[in-house]
């Protein structure tokens, strides 16, 4: 007990970290799932089925596979890059999230840490631009370390784009900054003590203030930018496996080629958790805080989900997949009777919006993967320096015009 | 012993070895990786130094910006292991111990000068440069003038590559 109350900072720091790695572990995994289900959905298929209830075993059955399948090295490989360029890839993609406040830094441990948030940096949102900066690296080092024609392809392709979408990427976020006139993450949601209010408040009393509403010209930058960056559907050149098999990950087996998967989904997260904050209003909720219902909200969605979940399992599963959702029908409700709690449901009102805004995002990615074709490369490079770029230069510049406007009329 | 001291010595002694990595390595890639290492070495002693934002700006300018484009550059030429050649005598007789007791004269003369006693007593950890508002003041009010001059001569360089890269007509 000594050094937990000698080390207060130390070992809540720790703990977060343990909690927040677990729950994005777990995220990764089932957002996989969440993929295939919805894709499945749009083209009128059943997706994964046969592996537990719904699918719902498989990403652990598919991890499991990465980690029992043989490791493949080429013997050609610059073994030591080889092997780095996906801890690269994956670490940097996890350390992103350390920065990310999941709710309002009012919330506090007995010994007055934030619960919801590893760090509150003053510059949160440069540091996290200079971690995904580095994420070219991961992609790049791949394709070349691989020693073959089409991992090397695939890296050169991956890391142009994401160069080019980066300018963009970062100048649209500019104008969020200018107005908010602060980096850190919790005072672009709530405000900073003597100055802008950040995206609390209400036009008319019910329209929250949130940034997408003046800013709607560089959410729409951010987002498409965000979408190349992570090398998604309609911007997946790097990976087009009708011309270049797998592209920078051609060469990977086993875990590693997991890692590099598990690195594009936590990145994903990254860009949605970047767009929730910056545009979205973050940990904020849509209705004023009068209406106390919305507390219960969390609470009573859960419990919809048990009783969805035991009406399943009662009517439609069979053997073993009957067991599995009655579990899943017992963690739903007994989650939704201690999310009704009222200091609990008052409590998680923050992760739970955050949460929310963080899955309409990827939904929305999912969404355009199972839609839209895939760009040809000129198409991909004229888009974002001869479209994309002056676009959100044009954001910034009338942004900042607006800004300085009154203060230049006062003299 | 103090983590901040750890720190840097861990730190220096990072950068020091990827300086010598970057001359030592045969292949293209390896150096340039040498040289990102550098850089992050340093912006964890911009750190400790309490100038986060300058830390920041440096990963993200040098290592996440400059040495992409090398990176990118090194895989566009496909550039091959470099040759090994034997040093010169003048090298090895003469360039070496010179540079030594180069090295040597630097350390004495940050030893013994006023800077370098300021530098140990924690002259640079102070929070001047620590708060984003008060840096870009003196960047936009102060030092305006040499701060665009910079970014005029850095136009001229990229227009200097591009008449160098441009093909005959």
């Amino acid at each position: 007990m000594g050094f937990i109350s000698q080390h207060p900072v130390l070992v809540a720091a720790v703990v977060k970290i343990a909690v927040l790695l677990f729950i994005v572990m777990t995220a990764l995994a089932y957002l996989t799932w969440l993929e295939r289900k919805v894709i499945a959905h749009i083209q009128s298929r059943w997706g994964p089925y046969n592996v537990g209830a719904h699918g719902l075993l498989q990403p652990l059955a598919d991890g499991l596979k990465f980690l029992f399948k043989e490791d493949v090295t080429p013997p050609t490989a610059d073994r030591f890059i080889y092997t780095l360029a996906p801890f690269l890839a994956l670490s940097l993609g996890l350390t992103t999230i350390a920065l990310i406040p999941f709710g309002p830094p009012s919330v506090l441990f007995p010994n007055g840490q934030q619960i919801f948030s590893v760090v509150d940096l003053n510059i949160g949102l440069l540091f996290l631009f200079a971690i995904t900066s580095m994420g070219v690296y991961g992609v790049a080092l791949a394709g070349w370390s691989s020693n073959s024609k089409y991992a090397l392809l695939g890296g050169l392709r991956s890391s142009a784009q994401m160069i080019s979408y980066e300018v963009s990427l970062t100048i649209s976020v500019v104008g969020v900054v200018l107005l908010a006139g602060t980096l850190n993450f919790n005072e672009l949601i709530g405000g900073i003590p003597h100055g802008s209010t950040g995206q609390t408040g209400y036009w008319l009393h019910f329209i929250p203030k949130w940034n997408v509403i003046p800013q709607f010209v560089g959410f729409l930058c951010y987002l498409t930018a965000a979408i190349a960056e992570t090398n998604r559907v309609p911007f997946d050149l790097p990976e087009a496996e009708t011309e270049l098999v797998a592209g920078f990950h051609t060469e990977y087996s086993a875990f590693k080629f997991a890692m590099f998967f598990m690195a594009e989904y936590a990145n994903m997260i990254t860009v949605s958790c970047l767009a929730t904050i910056l545009f979205l209003g973050g940990w904020l909720s849509p209705f004023p805080a009068s209406w106390t219902w919305q507390n219960y909200l969390p609470g009573a969605g859960l419990l919809l989900l048990a009783v969805y979940c035991a009406w399943n399992t009662v009517s439609e599963m069979r053997g073993i997949a009957r067991l599995q959702l009655g579990v899943v029908t017992l963690l739903a409700g007994g989650g939704g009777l201690i999310c009704l709690y009222p200091p609990i449901a008052a409590g998680i009102q923050g992760p739970f919006w955050f949460t929310a805004k963080i899955l309409a995002i990827l939904f929305f990615y999912i969404w355009m993967r199972a839609t839209l074709p895939r760009f040809r490369y000129d198409q991909l490079m004229s888009f974002g320096w001869k479209l994309l770029l002056p676009v959100s230069l044009a954001n910034l510049v009338i942004t900042a015009f607006v800004i300085v406007w009154p203060l230049l009329r006062k003299g | 012993m103090n983590v901040a001291i750890i720190m840097f010595f861990a730190c220096a002694l990072l950068a020091v070895a990827g300086a010598v990595l970057l001359i030592l390595a045969r292949e293209p890639i390896h150096s340039a990786l040498a040289l990102v290492l550098v850089m992050m070495a340093l912006a964890v002693l911009y750190l400790l130094l309490g100038a986060p934002f300058i830390a920041a700006v440096q990963i993200i300018v040098y290592a996440g910006a400059i040495m992409v484009l090398f990176v990118f550059v090194i895989m566009l030429l496909n550039a091959g292991v470099e040759e090994r050649t034997d040093f010169s005598k003048i090298a090895k007789f003469g360039g070496v111990p010179l540079g030594f007791l180069l090295l040597l004269e630097i350390a004495h003369w940050l030893y013994h000068s006023p800077v370098g006693t300021a530098i140990a007593n924690g002259a640079g950890s102070s929070n001047e440069a620590a708060d984003t508002a008060q840096l870009s003041e003196m960047l936009f009010r102060q030092y305006l003038f040499p701060f665009e001059a910079t970014s005029i001569l850095i136009l001229i360089a990229i227009l200097g590559a591009l008449v160098l890269a441009r093909k005959e007509q």
